[in-house]
């Protein structure tokens, strides 16, 4: 605060009232702070609650529909009771591997151009791709690929839905890739450069590496956001009441299955649906913790 | 006499349009120690650079003028393999993060795909560290991250990792402009160790260090060599005005 100088000739009292007046606001200070405090635990805590709620609900729901059993059978006929969701924990692992193999080599080579061309025409165009492709929502994404994989191929499959989700996972990786090498400093480059190692053996060797633990979070929260998509798997993957594991067949996922016995007119079918969102829900929880073990293990000190 | 292993005849080099260093003779001898010194600005940083082909990597840059090592031009020659021949340490530390001490000696093996028996890496990575004055530091700690050893100590890592690859010459840009005292005091004498076996070119701001640690001093000012002798020389008797300025301290 600043001391005004004092031309009056009443200098004393009026700095006694100066100090008076501080003393006043110091403590009105202190009490917005606490109030603004309060202030954010509470709109914190109201934010969480859904989570925990959705969370709660979830786990009584499915709780008591998973065993052994209900993991590795197949759906029964209607009317018969028991069976399980094999068909679409396989189902979902297989079109996310295979998403995987597919998306995240590619979605890291794009990463790494982009972490490296800064300017150019490539660059400016490639990264305005990736953000257009970011938002397209995903039924659009699945229609174009019924359009461009299923009809010539003929049928529904799995291979079709890994291509949607593949194709949803690559902007995040990209994203994630790019930002993250865009913060190993230029000196690690220059320092194995130097040394005589060829450009793309510096990248691979010293510049991935020192960005990995980026990179890999970047991959696993591009998983857990299509792990549970559903709509563009409907007229791709389409779904599939009994195990395949034949990438050309239409195969089941987690989602689908949610999607189908929730809509359906059967109590038993309804207990399959929420066992099988809790097991979905299991899923995207061990992701996303993972992610946060990897960034704390791996993370390089730069 | 043995010929220079280093020398630049007419050298020039540009950014863009930018001239950058003008007409730059030197000549560099074996197991000479040279400091290249002169105000921020003068090119010598880029002059060094260019020795290794670094300056190349920033688009827009050229070069004019000849410039050989071990009498090969070096803008004929292939740039890894050159960089290979050529070690160089930089004005920050910059170990390999993701790599142990042991392994960011070997670097520049490792990354370049030299393959090494188990007992040959253990001599190079000794060997090295020996030179680099950091073996009896680190000995017992070769295989946590080199970026948890000290700034210092990190910087002659970073020598050991340019010493491993057994260059002709070696390159320090202001290695210890990012050092504490106690720690520049350190590569310092690393230095003067070193001199018996390599060629080394030092580039400084600091006046005192370049009296310190090497015997031939070249002054740099506004991309020109205004002049190069013998160490001593030049700081007691030098020829030209603005060395003189230079060294007694009325600019830079």
């Amino acid at each position: 605060m600043e001391i005004m100088v004092d031309k009056t000739g009443s200098g004393v009292r009026s700095s006694f009232n100066q100090a008076a007046t501080l003393d006043r606001t110091v403590r009105a200070r202190g009490i917005k702070s606490r109030l603004f405090r309060l202030a954010v635990i509470i709109l914190t805590v109201i934010s969480t609650a859904p989570l925990l709620f959705i969370l709660f609900y979830i786990f009584r729901q499915g709780i008591h529909a998973i065993n052994w059993h209900f993991l590795v059978n197949i759906p029964r006929p209607v009317g018969e009771t028991g069976g399980g969701v094999a068909n679409a924990i396989l189902g979902t692992v297989l079109l996310i591997l295979v998403a995987s193999v597919v998306a995240i080599p590619l979605g890291i080579l794009v990463g790494i151009y982009l972490s490296q061309v800064v300017t150019g025409r490539l660059a400016y165009w490639c990264r305005l791709s990736v953000d257009v492709l970011q938002g397209i929502p995903s039924i659009v994404i699945g229609i174009l690929i019924y359009e461009w994989v299923v009809r010539p191929m003929g049928s529904f499959s799995s291979f079709s839905g890994s291509m949607t989700l593949a194709l949803m996972m690559l902007p995040s990786i990209i994203k994630s890739t790019e930002e993250t090498l865009k913060l190993v400093p230029g000196s690690l480059q220059e320092a194995s450069l130097a040394l005589g190692v060829p450009y793309y053996r510096t990248m691979m060797k010293v510049i991935v590496p020192a960005g990995m633990s980026g990179i890999l979070a970047g991959v696993i929260l591009s998983i857990s956001r299509v792990i549970g998509e559903t709509a563009p798997l409907l007229f791709t993957a389409f779904g599939n009441p009994y195990l395949n594991s034949n990438i050309f067949k239409p195969i089941s996922s987690l989602p689908l299955l949610i999607f189908n016995y929730a809509t359906s007119a059967y109590a038993d079918w309804h207990q399959l649906a929420w066992g099988a969102s809790m097991v979905l829900i299991v899923m995207i929880l061990v992701l996303n913790l993972s992610t946060k073990l990897i960034q704390s293990r791996w993370k390089a000190q730069f | 006499m043995e010929g220079a292993v280093l020398n630049a005849d007419g050298f020039n080099a540009y950014f863009g349009s930018n001239q950058i260093l003008k007409d730059i003779r030197l000549e560099i001898r074996k197991n000479q120690v040279w400091a290249i010194m002169g105000p921020s600005g003068c090119g010598k940083t880029t002059f060094i650079r260019c020795i290794n082909r670094m300056h190349e990597l920033t688009p827009g840059a050229r070069v004019g003028g000849s410039l050989t090592l071990d009498g090969e031009d070096i803008y004929a020659m292939n740039p890894v393999m050159l960089r290979r021949k050529v070690g160089m340490v930089f004005q920050r530390p910059n170990p390999f993060p993701t790599m142990s001490i042991y392994e960011n000696v070997i670097a520049g093996y490792t990354l370049n795909n030299i393959r090494l028996t188990r007992s040959k890496k253990d001599e190079v990575v000794e060997s090295s560290l020996k030179r680099a004055a950091l073996w009896y530091e680190v000995r017992s700690a070769l295989h946590q991250k080199g970026t948890f050893l000290s700034g210092g100590q990190q910087q002659r890592l970073c020598i050991a990792r340019a010493l491993a690859m057994n260059p002709e010459i070696l390159l320090l840009d202001e290695p210890t402009s990012a050092l504490d005292p106690m720690s520049t005091a350190k590569v310092e004498e690393l230095l003067h160790e070193l001199k018996t076996q390599y060629t080394i070119l030092i580039v400084t701001h600091n006046m005192q260090q370049a009296a310190r640690v090497s015997d031939k001093t070249a002054f740099f000012f506004l991309g020109e060599m205004i002049e190069q002798n013998d160490t001593k020389t030049i700081f007691t008797n030098p020829k030209n005005e603005k060395t003189q300025n230079y060294i007694t301290g009325h600019f830079g």
